[in-house]
């Protein structure tokens, strides 16, 4: 990314933010993290009726490192755990993490010893998408919200200082209003 | 470059292992190769990792194969990166909660798991001759079926991983149908939860034997194309006919059964054998070729796909016929059967208006069986039961024990994949590199099914 | 068929009439108390006294019915040759539900197993594999190993069941007689810790390398962190309160 540091911010910058979003979203690679139940509806996405490869999806990273986005797709669990960290650090910036289906996202309908609950747990996520599992429908739609956070992401000092606001904003969070509950404001 | 012992390092991994491991994370290219040259002898050996993360190898199996140039001279599988813990999970859930999660052990063939598990706890409660008719074939109709959303879900990425995405595709483009009949039927694409002890969840809907008939005019043709692609493909016949040769003598000694053994010539079905479900009532036939190695098994596979549509179609027919037309399809056992008809409505689904009305209105002894049903479940006597079923990986049981709960006291599901991946090793060693992946494609293995 | 083994029969059989079934009942351990599964908060279901307890353990007499005697037969006969006796090496005979269950004494579990093998009676070529049961109140046979074995030439099916100790977690490992036994040995010694002796390489294979404990046994929690909703946080299912 150095080229990106060096861009300064202004008119020039948001050009090249805007064509480098749009060149970033056709074409996203994804280093399938198929696990479980969610990679066979992951290979249904794939398929003639509902087609990744109209999005410029097909190609699927087959080694992270030549792969943009990461969908955990199917229950972690905990021996799998560093793998899935280890595939995340191989893959290049800028990298995404699409969580599919419950199980990633939470630990699903398994909130027991051997499963991860939640794979924000060891990578950070942009999409939750549930579903036990989600159907293609489910994850084209998820991927096409990614594709617009994609487009809309910005380039060097544009970028820090979204990632602040954004920061900002989390820490600022009010946490959900409870009026009745069995253990109260609280214990939140 | 030293040797790199993982800590906690089985021995038979330290077995595997002769001479220098090096554990090449990046690094000074220099380096490693003075390290190598070291230490050179005549018979080099590669331990090469094909990790959890593949995209051939079925889901997260982890293989160490160590190679000698290009043959494979020992191999290894090593599993649990997909352990969910469900046995233990059913131990807190009631009887038919537990549907739910072990339907999602073989997430390939969900009702098959479903199945198994059900028909152990009927055995328990001794109801297994009271099922009603209906249920009984609706459930033929359904495990069918999904033998053969399983088969093609298995020659489907067989192909892909050989590298032929067209195989792949044509298989998705019938699973897909097969999909949507399932969807049609019992609400979902996947782990449905449908088979329920005492029966199964709800009946077909309306047009739902149309939508089956429909599919099943338009299934040979399907695979009628499927079969012209791959049968005769020199390609395919390259690279899996001699490949992963496993004969009767060597399928006996490792236990195996299903369509690998089936390869070897010999006719062992348990729908035939030992049947279940009133499957001794259907013709069909089970499928053998003689030849025990990827290519055979792959026949066996394409056959059977062929035979399930012969007993889907059967199915319909006596579906339709007049006495079983208005039967049930859960026991009428209000103690056991679960209590509510789902119905869709506008909220989506739920307890059909007409249930409601029953339990709310009219019958006091209705709505007290429905709360106890859902809350507390049914009591199965204590006692042990295993019914192993002919699924499309092999025998399939679930051994289940009760203490006289409402909880199963242990529930274990003896899973084919799980007993056939140590073949793994018998298929591999000797052969090449290349002939690891249509060895594994021709077990089939489901690694949900594998680690549980 | 099925009645309570003999130490617990009085002298004098009443033919199974309520008071003497009582004194028997008294007589088993208690297994769960109350309905509600609460160990936290109290028990408010009203059933609180409760108390349900272990039922008998089964045994059945010869004739067992279908072709559980020929099995029986042979395999006393087949034990015969070798010097022992099927009294020696079987301790119970249960048959329930259709199904032939014979607790074999875990040290003759190899001879067992490799005459049921070799005999050409029995032929049961296929062992689907071990399941491990644990009950922590079945004191000095807190675990059970259960094995289900196929023969595909005379169409039937057994089921061995071998029992060990909680404080001598030992049972012989079958894989000299089934080789396809071994990935089960090691998966039933990491969720409940049996150790069988003679295993080639009795490692973990579910749990991680390190992992600590062994997940199946009733005395393991089944984890799980409590799930936040809405301004509440539910417990996880084994920290529940629930209607049993």
């Amino acid at each position: 990314m150095g080229i990106e540091e060096k861009l300064p911010s202004g008119v020039l910058l948001t050009s090249v933010e805007k064509l480098a979003g749009w060149a970033r979203a056709r074409s996203v690679w994804p280093a399938t993290f198929g696990l479980a139940c969610c990679a066979i509806e992951l290979m249904m996405t794939g398929g003639p009726r509902h087609d990744l490869a109209r999005f410029g999806m097909e190609k699927t990273g087959s080694t992270p490192r030549e792969a943009d986005l990461m969908i955990v797709a199917g229950r972690v669990s905990q021996k799998m755990a560093p793998v899935l960290r280890q595939i995340y650090d191989q893959m290049p910036d800028p990298k995404w993490v699409i969580s599919m289906g419950v199980c990633a996202s939470s630990g699903g309908m398994f909130n027991n010893y051997a499963i991860v609950q939640g794979v924000d747990h060891i990578v950070p996520v942009d999409i939750y998408l549930p579903g036990c599992p989600p159907r293609p429908e489910m994850l084209m739609d998820a991927i096409f919200k990614l594709h617009d956070k994609i487009m809309n992401m910005k380039l060097g000092p544009d970028r820090d200082q979204e990632i602040t606001e954004l920061e900002e904003a989390r820490l600022s969070m009010l946490p959900l209003h409870v009026t009745a509950g069995v253990n109260g404001e609280s214990e939140l | 470059m030293t040797t790199h012992v993982t800590p906690g390092a089985t021995d038979a991994e330290a077995e595997a292992t002769e001479g220098r491991v090096y554990n090449v994370a990046g690094g000074d290219w220099d380096q490693i190769v003075t390290a190598g040259d070291t230490d050179r002898s005549e018979n080099e050996q590669i331990v090469v990792n094909m990790g959890p993360q593949h995209p051939s190898t079925h889901g997260v199996l982890r293989l160490i194969l160590t190679l000698e140039g290009e043959t494979v001279a020992e191999a290894r599988a090593s599993i649990g990166y997909l352990h969910t813990g469900i046995e233990k999970n059913l131990e807190y859930r009631t009887w038919t909660q537990g549907t739910t999660f072990v339907t999602r052990a073989d997430y390939l063939m969900p009702l098959y798991n479903e199945a198994a598990y059900c028909m152990s706890v009927e055995r328990l409660l001794g109801i297994e001759d009271k099922l009603p008719e209906r249920a009984r074939i609706i459930r033929v109709l359904m495990l069918e079926l999904n033998r053969i959303a399983s088969h093609l879900g298995g020659i489907g990425p067989f192909g892909l991983e050989l590298g032929a995405t067209t195989i792949f595709l044509q298989g998705v483009r019938m699973r897909e149908n097969v999909l949507d009949l399932f969807e049609l039927i019992t609400g979902l694409r996947m782990n449905h939860a449908f088979i329920r002890p005492g029966g199964v969840a709800q009946d077909l809907p309306q047009g739902g034997l149309e939508a089956i008939r429909d599919f099943l005019r338009k299934a040979p043709r399907m695979v009628h194309d499927l079969r012209t692609l791959i049968d005769a493909n020199p390609v395919f016949i390259a690279r899996t006919r001699g490949i992963a040769y496993l004969d009767l003598e060597g399928c006996m000694a490792l236990g195996v059964t299903g369509p690998m053994l089936r390869a070897t010539g010999l006719p062992w079905d348990l729908r035939k054998s030992q049947p279940y479900l009133g499957y001794e009532t259907y013709e069909f036939d089970a499928q053998t070729t003689d030849t025990c190695d990827a290519y055979g098994r792959y026949l066996v596979r394409m056959n059977e796909i062929e035979q399930s549509l012969r007993i889907v179609r059967q199915c319909v027919d006596r579906l339709a016929e007049r006495n079983v037309r208005s039967d049930p399809v859960m026991i009428a056992d209000a103690k056991i059967g679960w209590p509510a008809r789902l119905s869709l409505g506008p909220d989506g689904m739920g307890p059909s208006p007409e249930h409601i009305a029953h339990i709310m209105g009219q019958s006091m002894e209705a709505l007290i069986h429905h709360f106890k049903l859902v809350t507390e479940g049914f009591r199965v006597p204590a006692g042990q039961a295993y019914v192993p079923i002919e699924s499309p990986k092999g025998e399939l049981g679930c051994h289940v024990v009760s203490d006289g709960g409402t909880r199963p006291y242990r529930a274990h599901l003896r899973d084919p994949s799980f007993h056939h991946l140590q073949a793994v090793s018998v298929l591999c060693e000797g052969g090449n590199l290349a002939d690891v992946i249509p060895a594994i494609a021709s077990i089939d293995p489901v690694i949900g099914g594998v680690d549980r | 068929m099925t009645q309570p083994p003999g130490g617990e029969v009085p002298a004098e059989d009443n033919g199974g009439l309520p008071a003497r079934l009582g004194e028997q009942r008294l007589a088993a351990s208690v297994v769960r108390t109350g309905m509600f599964g609460a160990n936290t908060t109290g028990d408010t279901s009203g059933y609180g006294r409760l108390q349900v307890r272990k039922p008998p353990p089964l045994s059945s007499e010869p004739p067992y019915g279908g072709y559980f005697d020929a099995v029986a037969h042979a395999l006393g006969s087949a034990l015969q040759s070798s010097g022992m006796s099927f009294g020696d090496a079987v301790e119970r005979v249960v048959v329930e539900h259709g199904e032939i269950t014979f607790h074999v004494r875990r040290d003759k579990l190899i001879e067992v197993a490799d005459k049921l093998l070799h005999d050409p009676a029995l032929r049961f070529e296929i062992c689907t594999g071990v399941s491990g049961v644990h009950y922590p109140e079945d004191t000095g046979r807190e675990l059970h190993a259960v094995y289900h074995m196929l023969s595909i030439t005379h169409n039937r099916r057994i089921r061995l069941e071998v029992s060990a100790p909680d404080a001598d977690p030992h049972i012989p490992s079958l894989t000299s007689v089934y080789p396809a036994n071994n990935w089960h040995e090691r998966e039933t010694w990491d969720f409940f810790g049996i150790v069988f002796d003679g295993h080639p390489a009795l490692t973990r294979i579910e749990m991680p390398d390190d992992w600590r404990g062994h997940p199946q046994r009733k005395d393991y929690p089944l984890g799980g962190i409590p799930v936040e909703y809405r301004g509440t946080k539910v417990p996880p299912p084994d920290e529940r309160r629930s209607y049993q």
